[in-house]
């Protein structure tokens, strides 16, 4: 009967932070706003008994989500979001390669050291890694100014308030994320067979592409995971380093929430960015679990 | 084969390293700066510095986020190590899939739609906000982080240690706290790190869970970033990462004297 509080602290605890909240958020989003504290209606009186639950029922509708699905504003916030987290994904990976590659090769005693350094900025504040940029890009920033005294360009770039801030901003927050889960399964690749391929002739890119690439597939997809998901909803990145022409849908709920106070609205929007993302998440948690499965 | 960098590999890993680092470093030497100029550089001075003493606003703040930290981690690991043990330990209970979904999920859910669910959630049950729910909400998502740690410890790990003594009279209680315990040690010390930084660095979650009374450093320092760069903020920043390099090197360093030592142990 232990086994029992074992597995109920934290599921009672996740049951109740984490997925009942996720009900609230759905109902919230079919009420409607208005100008009181909590601001939305219907509010559940249960005292009311059986009509006043009905009543609240009949209130609820999906005005806000007719209303999200009709503006262009939060459409197109939906796909740039997903542009600007597919682009930064692929260039996260094909920077994010090559280290875990080097790293996965080299010599033995240097990996613990290598692998602190990769993990050293992660435990760093985000929020400072962000902050950091914006000293190098802005346009009287470090960058420009380096630039200009090599005598590269002789006018001042405009990186920082533009979406290439954003993509620079995600790929290097989210850059140990990639190489994680790329160097553990490069990690595990045997030398021996890259060695097999080359005795037998193939050329190295050739024993890269048909065999080390093949098998490090689940560290890639791993990762894409990793940087792609939170990517789409991230606030802090495009807030700081974006400009006006930055329209990321963590932006529009954070502003429809903090500055409008549309609790309704932002709920809804919330709703839907994580039916969008229902597919990818289910998908890394399967991958989560067949790891899991395998390691026992 | 591996004993040396081929020349590949080396360039791919410095130059890696190098824009992991640039900007880091970039902040900590202009933290430096005399000038209250960023690009300009006037000179080595610690002023800045100076000047953070007396700032009570974000002394204030910064003691509310060391508590909420300190607090959020300790309670997170408890639960974070429960819930890796029921994940590597236990096959079967009703709900077992709903169990491993909400503690991966929290993992890549976006911050934005964890912050407004918990802040639906405090409203809605009336809890007023302030310290307390943002050590709720940080408890939430840091103990699905310190599960991941510590669940990569217990399943590499080997279990016929736990059936000896379980042959042996001792009871399940016993065993943890014997046995199962002593060996995961170092992975629940790191997970109690990240589950403390993760509190520390995090902005948007706090932004949705604060109330009044309760503002975290984050929360200050970016309050103050959207008005412009200032050396006070690097400052600040520097003090920051200082801590963290400290604490992550100490527990690396733990790590790795707790392995040579059962590496020892097993020859």
């Amino acid at each position: 009967m232990r086994r029992w509080y074992v597995i109920a602290a934290p599921y009672i605890w996740l049951l109740l932070f984490f997925l009942i909240p996720f009900f609230i958020v759905f109902k919230i989003s079919l009420s409607d706003s208005t100008r009181a504290i909590p601001p939305y209606i219907p509010t559940l009186d249960i005292t009311g008994g059986w009509d006043a639950i009905k009543t609240y029922v009949s209130q609820l509708d999906f005005e806000n989500y007719a209303f999200i699905f009709s503006d262009p504003l939060y459409i197109n916030a939906y796909w740039s979001s997903i542009k600007i987290a597919g682009i930064s994904t692929i260039l996260t990976l094909l920077i994010g390669y090559p280290i875990a590659y080097g790293m996965a090769r080299a010599p033995h005693e240097w990996r613990a050291t290598l692998m602190m350094l990769v993990i050293l900025p992660f435990w760093t504040s985000f929020l400072i890694r962000v902050y950091a940029w914006i000293g190098i890009l802005k346009k009287e920033g470090l960058l420009n100014l380096f630039l200009m005294n090599m005598g590269v360009i002789s006018e001042p770039l405009t990186i920082m308030n533009t979406n290439i801030a954003v993509y620079i901003g995600i790929v290097y927050s989210y850059l140990p994320f990639m190489i994680l889960p790329l160097y553990s399964s490069l990690e595990k690749i045997s030398p021996s067979l890259i060695e097999a391929a080359e005795d037998l002739g193939s050329p190295p890119w050739r024993a890269f592409w048909q065999i080390t690439f093949p098998l490090s597939l689940a560290g890639v997809f791993a990762g894409c995971l990793l940087v792609f998901i939170p990517a789409v909803g991230e606030f802090v990145i495009p807030d700081l380093l974006g400009g006006s022409e930055t329209l990321m849908i963590g932006k529009t709920l954070w502003s429809e929430f903090f500055n409008n106070s549309d609790w309704p609205v932002a709920s809804a929007v919330a709703v839907v960015l994580l039916l969008v993302l229902i597919i990818p998440i289910m998908f890394f948690q399967r991958m989560q679990a067949n790891e899991r499965e395998a390691a026992r | 084969m591996n004993t040396r960098f081929s020349w590949f590999n080396a360039t791919s890993i410095a130059l890696g390293f190098a824009f992991l680092y640039i900007p880091i470093l970039l902040l900590v030497i202009y933290s430096f700066n005399e000038s209250r100029l960023v690009t300009v550089w006037g000179g080595w001075s610690t002023k800045w510095y100076a000047s953070l003493l007396t700032n009570e606003d974000l002394l204030d703040a910064a003691w509310v986020t060391v508590r909420v930290a300190f607090i959020s981690a300790t309670v997170a690991t408890i639960l974070g190590t429960l819930a890796a043990i029921v994940l590597v330990r236990m096959n079967r209970f009703p709900g077992r899939t709903l169990f491993s979904g909400m503690i991966f999920a929290p993992l890549v859910m976006p911050e934005v739609i964890t912050g407004l669910s918990l802040l639906l959630l405090f409203v809605a049950i009336n809890f007023d906000r302030g310290f307390w729910t943002i050590v709720m909400a940080h408890i939430t998502f840091s103990m699905c982080f310190a599960a991941v740690v510590v669940q990569a410890r217990l399943l590499d790990f080997d279990k016929s240690v736990e059936e000896a003594a379980m042959d042996l009279g001792a009871t399940p209680v016993n065993t943890f706290m014997q046995v199962t315990l002593p060996i995961i040690a170092p992975a629940v010390i790191s997970a109690w790190l990240l589950a403390f930084t993760l509190s520390l660095d995090d902005l948007v979650i706090a932004s949705f869970a604060q109330g009044p009374g309760a503002t975290t450093l984050p929360i200050k320092i970016y309050s103050q970033v959207r008005r412009g760069v200032t050396p006070e903020i690097n400052a600040i920043s520097t003090i920051m990462i200082a801590i963290v390099t400290l604490g992550v090197l100490t527990a690396s360093f733990i790590t790795r004297r707790a392995q040579q030592r059962a590496s020892a142990g097993a020859k």
